[in-house]
């Protein structure tokens, strides 16, 4: 099932629950507002069998696109490698928000059938609430929980929304690209 | 022990059964009560495997709560990568799972190539085909030896490392080191096999299918260690997916589920090899499904010694892989697009994936995001032990909690893949 007939099951089911879709490399990819985003995890479960649910990633998109992915320090990055000096290069149009968060979900069946992975994505501002799938898929639980801690998403709704890979008095989340590297405080040095 | 036949089309179903708790699934709060008393277990105990915490709250020597705390060897794999161009990112994958190090380095690889739409010879899939194999013998050896240990079945632990040592000269034979090779690439693998690996790896195994069968002897054979595990930490098919685990553990509940059968990657659809699935999915079953799967394993890597094709084992694609070094002397392109590739690095289209492989754990998935720069944007890892420790509380309570040892040894955790 590609993107558009899986777009189109899911609208008939619950209009207007998803804003867009696309053919990725890899798989389906649906963009869901973030209200909607329970109901159509819930859809996808028990109307499209996907009762598995491999990762959920936080992706921070700050700078996104601009000039040299992975340096910052200024708004521009380190320039060394400017778009355009050789290859494939291309600049792609920045995300509508900073965050976004990618639901890879699969079907496992009772025989040799593929996975039939699909992608749901939500994009979320700093600070907004992405509502938990732990009543859909149980083992959310310490996916969300990573993406809280190293990524500073909140999710509503979740039982135990708290470190879990970081110490809990920790300061900021790393994976963020406004965290700094070699800057942060050394850690633990008062316990020398 | 045998594969289970079923129907095709038959979905299981997903249900929240009443054993899984409610609330946080991976933390199950103690009862009010005034004789429990609450332990540290770890993190630096023995079988821990690695440095895990689990917070227990005990009633006599029976587990009422239980909540794990992880992230002792959290080092921030995925905020490194993003610091580091596609090709430098490679020698860091295989550090996470330190014993299945060659399927990290697939997931990232792939990736990559998925990414960017290169072209994998026919004989390179093959090599990694074997390499996969080889390497899913090593983890499942040193989770037979170390399990061993934790229930005190000391010898078995020599005879696992004896093995895994061969299997690491092998290793060392064609990629110069035993662990951590740095040898698929973005295109292939980075040389062919040397001479006299085939007869060597021959032998491997010849005597592996003995070794297995000795392995079996001494702890299928041996009724205390079926005691400690039949029956201890049983979960359901339903259970085991609605809790994510995948790989040996969920195959140990009667869910024919391998990633190479059902959506096979390099060269394992020409291959021919049994998906090995348990039926009550307790600890023994676990132990037993991987070790049945060396059998496998074994199986695979003979038909790959026999049936590899020849060729090339690198992509000739040059503004992705590097070109070979006889060229450089000679070739002024070559000279430019080795430059080129070792300081700035390629720039893949923009774009997401998520490649996964079946590690020895399960499935590894590997996300990567590209904003069209010469660096990842953002990766992230789906380790199979990250989400297989999830299911240690609900697994352990109301056990013994020297039966919480045998739960938390059959899931085969690797802190370094679980903290990344």
């Amino acid at each position: 099932m590609n993107a558009e007939e899986l777009a189109e099951a899911v609208t008939a089911a619950l209009p207007g629950a998803v804003s867009a879709h696309d053919d990725g490399a890899d798989m389906p990819t649906l963009t869901v507002p973030v209200d909607r985003l329970v109901e159509v995890c819930t859809y996808l479960r028990d109307e499209q069998g996907k009762n598995f649910l491999s990762a959920v990633t936080a992706v921070d998109h700050l700078g996104y696109g601009e000039d040299v992915s992975g340096y910052y320090g200024t708004v521009r990055g380190r320039d060394i490698n400017h778009v355009g000096s050789w290859g494939a290069a291309e600049t792609v149009a920045a995300p509508p928000t900073r965050f976004s968060v990618k639901y890879h979900v699969a079907h496992i069946g009772s025989g040799d059938e593929p996975p039939a992975r699909v992608r749901v994505q939500v994009f979320v501002e700093d600070g907004e609430e992405v509502p938990t799938v732990i009543p859909v898929w149980p083992t959310a639980d310490w996916h969300e929980r990573e993406q809280y801690d190293l990524m500073g998403i909140v999710f509503s709704g979740h039982p135990n929304m708290t470190r879990l890979i970081m110490p809990s008095d920790w300061d900021g989340h790393p994976l963020r690209k406004d965290y700094p590297i070699g800057g942060e405080p050394v850690q633990f040095t008062d316990a020398v | 022990m045998s594969t289970i036949e079923r129907e095709h089309d038959q979905v299981v179903p997903l249900y929240t059964p009443a054993r899984i708790p409610r609330g946080a699934p991976s933390k199950i709060d103690p009862p009010p009560g005034e004789d429990l008393i609450t332990i540290n277990f770890g993190p630096n105990h023995p079988s821990t495997h690695g440095v895990l915490r689990l917070i227990v709250t005990l009633d006599g020597e029976v587990v009422v709560g239980l909540d794990a705390d992880i992230g002792y060897v959290h080092t921030g794999f995925e905020k490194n990568f993003e610091q580091k161009t596609y090709w430098k990112c490679i020698p860091y994958s295989p550090r996470m799972d330190y014993l299945g190090f060659f399927a990290n380095e697939l997931a990232y690889v792939g990736a990559v190539e998925q990414l960017i739409e290169i072209d994998v010879p026919e004989r390179a899939q093959w090599i990694r085909t074997l390499f996969a194999e080889l390497n899913r013998i090593h983890s499942h050896l040193i989770f037979l030896g170390t399990s061993g240990v934790e229930l005190g079945a000391m010898s078995v632990f020599f005879y696992c490392l004896r093995e895994r040592d061969r299997v690491l000269d092998l290793f060392e034979m064609v990629t110069g080191v035993r662990m951590h090779d740095r040898y698929p690439q973005f295109g292939g693998v980075a040389e062919d096999l040397p001479k006299g690996f085939y007869a060597e790896a021959k032998r491997f195994v010849h005597d592996m299918r003995l070794r297995i069968d000795e392995y079996l002897d001494l702890l299928a054979g041996n009724p205390i260690w079926r005691d400690r595990l039949r029956g201890i930490g049983t979960i359901a098919p339903q259970e085991a997916i609605a809790m994510g685990l995948s790989g040996p553990n969920l195959r140990a509940s009667g869910v024919p589920f391998d990633l190479r059968r059902n959506d096979p990657y390099l060269a394992y659809d020409k291959l021919e090899f049994d998906v090995i699935t348990g039926e009550k999915g307790d600890c023994y079953d676990r132990f037993l499904c991987r070790t049945m799967e060396m059998y496998e394993s074994v199986k695979i890597i003979d038909q790959c010694l026999d049936g590899m094709p020849t060729g090339p084992v690198m992509s000739d694609n040059r503004k992705y892989v590097l070109p070979p070094r006889s060229e450089l002397h000679t070739s002024m392109e070559s000279l430019i697009h080795h430059f080129k590739l070792v300081t700035e690095g390629f720039r893949p289209p923009p774009g997401q994936v998520y490649h996964a492989v079946e590690s020895p754990r399960g499935e590894f998935g590997c996300y990567l995001a590209s904003d069209g720069g010469p660096r990842p944007w953002r990766v992230h890892f789906r380790a199979p032990s990250f989400v297989s420790l999830q299911v240690t509380a609900m697994m352990a309570h109301r056990r013994y909690i020297a039966d919480m040892i045998a739960v938390v040894g059959s899931l085969d955790g690797v802190m370094g893949e679980c903290d990344r």
